[in-house]
């Protein structure tokens, strides 16, 4: 099979890269390689899956005939094994050859599954795709309490998902808090408190040393125990301790590999006409100023998007992305972008205001009046519009004390600056 | 003043797609006296009745345009459309789309999931999050049908305009 565009990962980066090629490419032949067989749906609603009823028709985000509309020959089911970049292949597992022009590797990320003892055995699940929510719903009648392994945002979505149910779960967190990576100890601490109202347990500072069977059979899960000794009984273990990028099917003297596919502002790899974006990516960071793996929904289609555009040709930098999640877990909206618990070293300035009582919490880090990173909880309104200004680098000396306040927006901002804004399309 | 070119942006779609010549509505800040008649005519237009009275008494559907003031400053911003729109691009249940043709980015509120995501990257803070219903409310829409929109017509002292942009 011969095709122009072959794109491995029917996911986030494989729908922009589609979209972007048929702005450019009309007739151009597309395969998307997916080795999911279901059509294309979006990641981060697996949690409303399996909490509102299994209904897939609400977890698409693109038309059912997406890929047909854009003339997309679809290879559903199919797993690649590897990628030939001298001969510009891509093998299936199958043994098929399918040769390419351009090739978009956006095969996303794994899970992590630690090497502890009584990780194999039936109930103990991931949490990344339709498979698993299809494969815990299965086994979701039989239980009553989960262990929820991973207190970042997979974990405390899924708990919130099961607790929805009216099951039993625990969190497990090897930190000292929830959501240590995108959020503060304050930030956590409010989030943790609202989670906890659910009548979700959290466990931190432990992590799982064993997953035990049960009594009267080894080979179900009936417990875990912490690095402690303690032992927790459970029905079902959840893993959501992270996710790995996807790429052995690249090979490393072919492709430059670091942590995940290294590619440049153009989303190209270090291989002729091979690109890579989303989880198995390291891209470019704007707060970081620097290359990094951030598996992130959007990110993910970003990047596909410019990968697209520059695999038909138009040649196109990526802006960057960094950090950046927002979340709405028991009512509590929390927005989080950049860095957001720097370093105490006296390069960062901290503007901040909390209400415990009110449940909000704002947090605006500096560097040179260059916003680098905020945490908004409760109030979240105009959030975008400091987005923009750490996005865009703007020096915020001028306004910088009315950032803090609930209704900041585009009045607060310099006169010349406000205009440009108003201007902008 | 606005019939310069904007500057390309990096993620911009090819020519092709953008379609024929788009109209915008822009807010000219010198000209705002923060009437607030916009709002106004914004309500009245998107409610059933289109009945300012009865728009305002009974049904009081949020506003899609609001004006900002501080100090002698004011002007009315809502959904700008964009050519790269993050909310589009960002949103996870695919509720915000752009129509290939005209341009006009829509939010589908039956597919909003209430992530706030788009929240997070409007640069202009034209999306409001609406926190009981879990809704992103309802955004502008370029009063779709209208051949001007409400906001514009009704503004007094012409601080809204209906222009077109360069494709």
């Amino acid at each position: 099979m011969n095709f122009k565009y072959v794109i491995i990962g029917g996911s986030a980066g494989g729908i922009g890269a589609v979209e972007a090629i048929r702005g450019i490419d009309k007739t151009g032949s597309i395969a998307v390689i997916s080795e999911e067989s279901a059509p294309q749906y979006s990641k981060p609603m697996i949690s409303k899956y399996v909490s509102d009823g299994a209904k897939f028709e609400e977890i698409i985000d693109r038309p059912f005939k997406f890929w047909e509309e854009n003339s997309v020959s679809l290879l559903s089911g199919k797993r690649v094994i590897r990628v030939d970049i001298p001969t510009k292949e891509v093998i299936l597992e199958d043994n098929t050859k399918i040769s390419f022009e351009k090739l978009l590797i956006t095969t996303g990320g794994r899970p992590i599954i630690p090497k502890i003892e009584g990780a194999d055995k039936r109930e103990v699940h991931t949490f990344t795709s339709l498979i698993d929510a299809k494969r815990l719903l299965e086994k979701l009648p039989e239980v009553a309490h989960v262990v929820v392994v991973g207190g970042g945002l997979i974990g405390v979505s899924l708990a919130e998902a099961l607790v929805k149910l009216r099951k039993n779960v625990t969190i497990v967190e090897l930190k000292d808090r929830v959501l240590s990576l995108i959020l503060d100890a304050e930030g956590s601490s409010l989030v943790a408190q609202a989670v906890e109202q659910a009548g979700i347990k959290i466990i931190t500072g432990h992590s799982m040393a064993k997953i035990l069977g049960r009594k009267d059979s080894e080979a179900t899960v009936g417990g875990i125990t912490l690095d402690d000794g303690t032992e927790l009984r459970c029905d079902l273990v959840v893993l959501a301790i992270g996710v790995t990028p996807r790429i052995e099917m690249v090979n490393p003297s072919q492709i430059k590999i670091n942590r995940g596919v290294v590619v440049d502002r153009f989303m190209a790899t270090s291989a002729p006409d091979v690109y890579a974006c989303g989880d198995a990516a390291e891209a470019f960071d704007f707060t970081w100023e620097d290359f990094r793996l951030l598996p992130l929904w959007p990110l993910a289609y970003i990047g596909g998007r410019i990968a697209g555009s520059n695999m038909a040709g138009v040649k196109t930098e990526y802006p960057g992305g960094t950090q950046m999640s927002a979340l709405n877990y028991f009512d509590l909206p929390v927005i989080s972008v950049g860095v957001v618990s720097p370093a105490e070293n006296g390069t960062y300035e901290i503007l901040l205001t909390l209400d415990q009582e009110k449940r909000t919490y704002r947090k605006i880090v500096l560097r040179d009046n260059l916003i680098k990173g905020m945490i908004l909880i409760g109030k979240i309104d105009n959030a975008g519009v400091i987005f923009d200004l750490l996005k865009n680098k703007i020096n915020v000396a001028e306004f910088k004390d009315k950032i803090l306040s609930d209704d900041f927006g585009l009045v607060h901002l310099t006169d010349p600056l406000r205009q440009e804004m108003l201007r902008r399309n | 003043m606005f019939s310069k070119r904007p500057p390309e942006n990096p993620l911009c779609r090819h020519a092709s797609e953008r379609g024929p010549i788009l109209k915008r509505i822009y807010t000219i800040q010198d000209h705002c006296i923060g009437c607030r008649l916009c709002e106004v005519h914004c309500i009245t237009q998107n409610s059933t009745t289109k009945d300012i009275v009865k728009a305002h008494r009974k049904e009081v559907p949020s506003s899609r345009v609001r004006v900002q003031e501080q100090g002698p400053v004011s002007f009315a911003v809502q959904c700008r459309h964009c050519n790269e729109p993050m909310c589009v691009y960002s949103c996870l249940s695919g509720a915000m789309s752009r129509d290939p043709v005209s341009g006009i980015v829509t939010h589908d509120k039956e597919r909003c999931i209430g992530c706030w995501t788009c929240v997070m990257v409007c640069p202009f803070g034209a999306i409001t999050p609406d926190l009981v219903q879990r809704k992103v409310v309802s955004k502008c829409d370029l009063c779709n049908g209208l051949e001007t929109p409400a906001c514009v017509q009704n503004c007094p002292n012409r601080a809204l305009v209906f222009q077109e942009v360069c494709p």
